[in-house]
Parts: C-alpha cells; structure tokens; sequence
C-alpha cells in the first residue's frame, strides 16, 4: 500500500547551537497532496531547503523515487522530477511571461554558445516546441492573455502561477509548494488550489507548506506537523484536528487565517 | 578637405574599436548582470597578446613570434579569455559590487605588471616593433587608414550580428534568467556558476579582439593604454548608450567617443591657457558626470533594452495585472 517518493531519515540541521531541523524522518506518499505546517520557527522552511537541495543536510539522508539525493544541488534536482516554487515569488522580472516559462526546458540545444550558429534548424525546431508547451502551460494557468507582460510586473498571485508554469515545462513527479497562499487574493488563491488539485489528481505528488492551519486542513491530506524542528504528528486532516499535542503547539502561536 | 575626412576615418576607426569593446562589456553586464571593473585587463590582454604574438624580435621583453597577423590576433583574443577564465574562477562566488572590486584590483595588477615586467612587455616603454598588416602593400597614409577603417567596420559589424543572434537564442534567455534571478534559475535546473564563465569568457574575448585592433592601430602599446580610464570610458559608452541592447552599445562608443574628443578640442581651444594644463582632469570629470547624470535621469540609457516578445509571432493584447 505504502508508496512512498520522497523518504528522509534522521535530516538534521543546525545553525550555531540552533537546531532549526532534528532528526526528521517522514515520508511522502506518490499521488498524496502533503501538508507541511507548523508554527513559525518550526523548521518548515529549513525543512524545505533541505529537500530542495538549496541547504545541505548536517546528518541524514533525502530519497527521491528509491534513489539518494542528498546534498544534490537544486539544478540536478529538477532533473530528476523534483520542482519548488518560492515562498516570496521570484520572476525573472526583466523578461516576458513567456521567456520565464520557455528557459524552464532542461538541455536545449540553443543553450550553448555554439549550439545557436551550428545547430540552428535543429534549434529552431525545438524552440517551436517549447513555445507551444510554454503557451499551453500558461493557458492551463490562466496566464496565457499575459504572455508578452513583462513578468515583473504581474500581480504576486499571478506571480505563484507563473512560478507554478516554470515548474510545469519540467514535467516533474514532485512539486514542493512553499506558502502557495500567503499574501494572495482569494480569487487567486481559489485558481491556484484549483490547478493544483487538477494537477494531483492527473498523478502529480505535492507537498505544501503553510502556517495557515485551515488552508491546509482543507486541502492537503495526509499532514504532518513540526514544532521546533521534530515532527509531532502525522496522519489525516481529520486526525490532526483532533490531536491535543498538535493544537497545543499551536496555542498561543501566532495564525492567519 | 581631405584633412577633415582624414580625420573623421580616424576618428571613426577608433570609436568603431570601442564599440566592439562595449559590446563585450554589454554581454557580461547588460545581458549577464557581470559587474566586470576591470575592462581595461582584458582589453589590454588583447593588445600585448597580438602584438608580442606578430611583432618582430625585440630586445629585451618577449616577442618577435612575427606570427601571420590574423593568428596573432587570435591569440591575443585568446590571451584575453584565458585571463577571463582564471578570473572567472576565481570570482566565481563573488557577486556585483564584489566582482566589480575583484576585476577592478586584476586590472591594476595588470597596469602594475605590464609597466614593471620589462622582461615581458618592455615595462613602461611599451611594446614596439610591430608592423601593421598590408603596410608594405598599401602605405602608411591615408589609404592604409581608409583600409583599416573598413576592417574594422567589417568586424564590427560582425560582433553585432554575432552578438544579435546570440541573446536572441535560448542561451540568451539563459543569460538574462541568471542577470535577474540566479536562486530562481538554479531551481529550473540551470547551472549558474557555468553560465556566468562563459558570458564572463565570450564577453572578455570580444574585449580582447578590440585591444588587439587598437594595438594593431597605433601599432603600439605600453602600461598608459590601460589606465582605469578607458574603463569608465567603455562602462560610460554602455550605460549612456543603453545596457541590454547591443545598437546602444555601439551608439554609446560613437556618441561618448564624440564628447571625448570634442570636449577636449573645446578645452584646448577655448578655455584659459592656465586651465589648459588641466584638460586632462576636466574631461575625467566631464565623463564622471556624464555616468551620474545618465544613472539618474535615464538609467536605461538612450537605446533601452527590447523585452523579447518577439518569440510569439504577433503581439498578444495584454490584460493589466490586478
């Protein structure tokens, strides 16, 4: 039954004295819509670099797909599958939505310096390709009318889509979301959950980040839970509203939403 | 009359080879976002490189390889982007303002050994003995000028399109992803650290290749060709020109290059004898204030960059984001 993508055993991490991630071990169900939460300062996000390879593990060890990732740096990760987006968006913003999605495509032929004077048919070919993908990306993310806008100067919401498209050109088997809702409008927030659940149940794993409790208990089952960098709890939505250690570690800490 | 246009192929000559220049300058930092401060190195790179490389012997300092004048070029180019390389690793890690410092300091080492290594370059005096290509041929007057003029126009030309077709690619794209967001682009499965070493090596070479013509041009060259002035002049050239956008860049040589020269004309001409003597210094200020002006009046110079949208055919009807 149990089939797990992404498996991590014992991750620590330490900052000085601090130790923002202790000996985490979980494990990511493939097809499953994962919710990370925790209260802030939890670990989430060290957590998150750790996976994602911008931060290498003190002690531990990442697997993704059965095999060992850890301490690979985010370029080979996406090689393998494994998308993030950012928790403060980050547009190439002097380029159009468009270029943003089309410089997703790992190993283009025109991506060298020669490859544009001596493969140039081939280049061309394969750049007409990666347009008609980047376009219908950026439809399925309802940002296609935006295609020629400057991606600096989109909306933050419209932002985390964009964000979401790149990933999408990679056609990975892992999207780590990093507060997918945080200081989007709802309407945006309802667009984006809506792709994404498109997106799992087309057989895409997720796992998101939230401190917002309710977004999470809404739309992400199973959840596990951190407080001051150890998983206390993981289990269902439902089982989650009912546990006292995981309310308590929440008491008194600060929430939206 | 034929003095004035005599004049302008000089002039135009010399403002074609730093807008060569510029464009190197403008792959490294228009498209790639690279702080180089140290410019004048790998220009000068270029020109010691090409005429040791196809000079005749010297006494003295190295030289006299006497090579076929195009392989000597060559070399110099390539003198320039194996600096580039070393630099490049070197610096790897080192970001703007820090790159900037770090290649600024490799260019006063450079100024530094060129003047003190006599063994290597002839020290202060400068590398002599080099023989301009086709001279026997054609002469050292105004002929020979007008033929090296159109030489020059030609490479020029041919950076341009080099260049043109180059960002217009994926790679291009590549350079401008990691010039606005290096984290985001290492995330989308780019490696950075390569990336910039090449923009960082192609950009020095092109900075080479107008050294070595410059060399070739006065067929001379010593430790006052690369004083950090020509470095804020090539920088100047780029950013009243228009980062970015490579026909900025070469309207900046010709345009900054027109300044230079009329100021000091003007200056020679026009102003007092007693601030003659400091002409020099007028125009060092003239073009320090020509760079702050432009930074703050229009910082995307006069030719801006072209977002490209190009890639999609005809232009989509745009939404405003909310």
């Amino acid at each position: 039954m149990a089939d797990p993508i992404l498996v991590t055993q014992g991750l620590c991490r330490s900052f000085g004295n601090f130790k923002a991630v202790d000996d985490v071990s979980l494990a990511v169900q493939r097809g499953s819509m994962t919710g990370l939460i925790g209260p802030n300062g939890a670990g989430k996000s060290t957590l998150f670099n750790l996976l994602t390879g911008a931060l290498k593990p003190d002690v531990g060890a990442v697997q993704l797909d059965g095999q060992d990732i850890t301490g690979l740096s985010p370029n080979k990760l996406f090689a393998r599958g494994l998308g993030r987006t950012f928790q403060i968006p980050r547009p190439f913003a002097r380029m159009s939505v468009l270029e943003n999605v089309m410089l997703a495509p790992m190993g283009q032929v025109g991506e060298t310096i020669t490859g544009p004077f001596l493969f140039r048919s081939r280049m061309q070919t394969e750049e007409g390709r990666i347009r008609d993908k980047a376009l219908e990306v950026l439809d399925f993310v309802t940002l296609g009318a935006l295609a020629d806008h400057p991606a600096g100067q989109i909306s933050g919401g419209q932002m985390k889509l964009l964000e979401l498209a790149r990933v999408l050109m990679g056609d990975p088997q892992l999207i780590l979301l990093d507060e997918p809702a945080a200081g989007v409008n709802p309407v945006l927030t309802a667009t984006l959950i809506g792709k994404i659940a498109e997106l799992n149940r087309q057989g895409t794993t997720f796992v998101i980040i939230e401190h917002d409790m309710d977004f999470v208990m809404q739309h992400c089952d199973p959840v596990i839970a951190l407080a001051e960098g150890r998983v206390i709890f993981e289990g269902t939505s439902a089982q989650a509203l009912a546990n006292p250690t995981l309310l308590d570690a929440y008491l008194g800490a600060p929430m939206d939403g | 009359m034929i003095g004035v246009f005599s004049y302008l192929i000089f002039f135009a000559t010399t403002a074609s080879i730093l807008a060569i220049a510029v464009l190197g300058l403008n792959l490294q930092w228009g498209n790639t976002g690279l702080f180089n401060g140290g410019v004048v190195a790998f220009f000068g790179a270029g020109a010691y490189g090409t005429l040791i490389l196809g000079g005749t012997a010297q006494a003295g300092h190295l030289g006299g390889f006497g090579l076929f004048y195009p392989l000597a070029l060559l070399g110099g180019m390539a003198a320039a982007g194996l600096m580039a390389w070393v630099v490049g690793l070197l610096t790897l890690r080192l970001r703007h303002d820090y790159l900037a410092i770090a290649t600024f300091g490799v260019a006063v080492a450079f100024e530094n050994l060129m003047r003190n290594a006599e063994w290597l370059a002839g020290g202060a005096k400068g590398v002599r003995g080099f023989e301009r290509p086709l001279r026997a041929a054609l002469g050292d007057g105004f002929i020979y000028n007008l033929f090296f003029f159109v030489v020059v126009l030609l490479i020029l030309i041919a950076t341009y399109m080099f260049l043109e077709r180059l960002v217009a690619s994926p790679f291009g794209r590549l350079l401008r992803a990691i010039r606005e967001d290096e984290e985001a682009a290492r995330s989308l499965g780019k490696n950075p650290a390569r990336i910039r070493l090449m923009a960082f090596v192609t950009g020095s070479v092109i900075l080479g290749l107008a050294g070595g013509l410059y060399g070739t041009f006065y067929a001379f060259v010593s430790p006052q060709d690369v004083l950090p002035t020509l470095t804020f002049q090539i920088w100047a050239m780029l950013i009243v020109g228009g980062a970015g956008n490579n026909r900025g860049a070469i309207f900046g040589a010709f345009l900054i290059w027109g300044a230079w020269t009329l100021s000091g004309w003007a200056l020679s001409r026009f102003a007092p004898v007693d601030v003659q003597l400091y002409t020099g210094s007028v125009q060092f200020i003239l073009i320090g204030s020509v760079i702050v002006g432009m930074l703050m009046w229009r910082p995307q110079g006069f030719l801006p960059e072209r977002l490209v949208v190009s890639q999609r055919g005809k232009p989509q009807q745009t939404q405003q984001g909310e």
